[in-house]
């Protein structure tokens, strides 16, 4: 295996990108994801891609559009105000089925927000930032390992689904460094009968489009791509089990809220309090069968959020609202510390929280 | 070694995160694991710039640090934030050119350099970081004097060998004070 080298996690992600076969990257800077376009600008012209820096986050979207039409793998990424500017693109794309990659290393919002860390796009991000009948597949990733092992699969989840792939990131997996390892797989080529590429290459005209007059079309559409959707749900559900043996309380958290989860998990059952966690890698689709057979055996589940409690819903749809649940969050751009965690257990443990 | 976690703080400009990625740089060439984690956005602009760096030889969780095993201060705001933040038994390093002060702390080794002033007698303008690095690497003894002169040879790229050489001399101008 090749020697690990030291990242920036959004930097790292940037040349997964290129790894998995992307030659196209439009976008436009933000903090805290400003590195995946500047990494690029530098990279792009080096490898005969094309870098570039639109007049705007609407642009860049519509520009993923046209390159995914003629059947390229190509992204964006920005951070959360950016991306509210990119939900009509989104959902244009998802209209038209064009596979694509879109980043968000969230910051604080709503409105311009902040710059520091944020998870408050949860359901933005899975429960459709744009209009209509559609989903995402969304990854988080919770180190810079994962920000480029998820880039590289979210490529080929796109075009294996025709579907579009966000990654759910936040400022610190953006910002931060770890030892990675760019060592990849093959990248799977996926026929795209569909691609505009010219007649010179398809029979006929080949129309990509997410227009259609006639409801009854419409519906179809629709239906389908949910049937698609179902599939994914079957198929694609990625999640960490963490010391969930004999885990009476199962914090539930994903990126960065669960690396501080795993020191609370630590420190707590020092103190002998039998706590766990199921940490959901893919958010859609939501690891929905774990946690309801993890209901089966504990007590509680607590859900560690960066936001005033918005993954804490697909929790108790998850489990049915057979167990209490709990939140411990911060919003704003801090981040709780591994003692704030713990001292939530700790209430549990006495009775004395209360329940979402 | 469990995990140690190091707070570098001090003003932008400073070479506070140089000197953090010095640090995990070396770790990951010894082979332990590493995080990294800079304080980003206006601070990087002329207020304080603080970085985080953890070394374990376990899989770290959180990469966020605010009680330091080892707090290398580089300017007083930075020493007062963490000074009683710092873990028992653990150190505080900070450049007495800088900072003038004497606190102690009880189970707490707190060591003055200054190094700012170091640099300047010495031609190494702009190195007072890796001064105050060689003074934290003789401490704590986290790392090995040779293991960081042979990360940053790893690091400094070849067409700028007189940066390197400079470096070098900073740091062992610290690990000797």
């Amino acid at each position: 295996m090749a020697d690990k080298v030291l990242m920036k996690g959004n930097e790292a992600l940037a040349e997964a990108a290129i790894m998995a076969g992307c030659k196209y990257y439009f976008g436009y800077p933000i903090t805290p994801q400003t590195e995946v376009a500047a990494y690029m600008a530098k990279r792009m012209p080096k490898i005969g891609g094309v870098f570039l820096q639109a007049e705007s986050e609407v642009a860049a979207i519509n520009m993923v559009i046209g390159v995914s039409a003629c059947g390229k793998r190509v992204m964006t990424s920005s951070s959360s105000p950016g991306i509210s500017l990119k939900s009509e693109g989104i959902s244009y794309l998802a209209g038209c089925e064009l596979p694509a990659l879109i980043v968000n290393v969230q910051r604080g919002g709503p409105g311009l927000g902040g710059i520091q860390p944020s998870q408050s796009d949860y359901f933005q991000a899975t429960k459709g930032g744009g209009h209509g009948d559609y989903k995402l597949i969304v990854l988080a990733p919770a180190s810079v390992q994962e920000m480029v092992d998820l880039t590289f699969k979210g490529f080929d989840l796109a075009d294996k689904y025709r579907m579009q792939t966000m990654i759910l990131a936040d400022g610190t997996m953006g910002q931060m460094m770890e030892p990675v390892s760019l060592e990849m797989g093959e990248v799977k080529e996926y026929a795209k009968p569909w691609a505009t590429t010219g007649t010179k290459y398809h029979e006929g005209r080949n129309v990509v489009n997410s227009l259609s007059l006639s409801p009854a079309q419409l519906e179809e559409w629709n239906i389908n791509r949910y049937e698609r959707y179902k599939i994914v749900e079957r198929d694609e559900v990625m999640y960490e089990e963490y010391m969930m043996d004999d885990a009476e309380i199962c914090i539930v958290a994903f990126g960065i809220a669960a690396r501080v989860s795993k020191n609370a998990i630590m420190e707590a059952r020092k103190q002998g309090i039998k706590v766990g966690m199921i940490r959901p890698i893919t958010l859609w689709p939501f690891p929905t069968e774990a946690l309801l057979s993890a209901s089966k055996k504990v007590k509680s589940f607590l859900s560690v959020e960066l936001n005033m409690g918005q993954m804490i819903d697909d929790v108790k749809l998850a489990i049915n609202c057979s167990k209490p649940v709990y939140l411990c969050n911060r919003t704003g751009g801090i981040i709780m510390s591994p003692s704030e965690v713990l001292d939530k257990l700790k209430q549990i443990e006495k009775g004395e929280a209360k329940a979402w | 070694m469990a995990t140690t976690k190091i707070l570098i703080a001090g003003f932008g400009g400073q070479g506070i995160l140089f000197a953090g990625k010095a640090l995990a740089f070396t770790g990951l060439k010894a082979g332990m694991e590493v995080s990294w984690l800079p304080s980003y956005g206006p601070e990087m602009r002329g207020g304080t710039a603080n970085c985080s760096v953890t070394l374990s030889d376990t899989p770290i969780g959180s990469p966020i640090v605010d009680k330091p095993d080892v707090l290398i201060a580089m300017n007083l705001p930075s020493l007062e934030k963490y000074f009683n933040e710092t873990e028992q038994g653990g150190y505080i390093v900070y450049d007495s050119s800088l900072i003038n002060k004497n606190d102690t702390r009880d189970g707490v080794t707190v060591k003055g350099i200054p190094a700012t002033a170091m640099a300047s007698e010495n031609g190494l303008e702009g190195l007072a970081n890796m001064i105050i690095m060689g003074k934290v690497i003789k401490e704590t003894k986290i790392l090995s004097l040779d293991q960081v002169k042979n990360s940053l040879a790893q690091m400094v790229p070849a067409k700028k060998a007189e940066l390197l050489e400079k470096n070098i001399k900073a740091i062992e101008l610290g690990y000797n004070f």
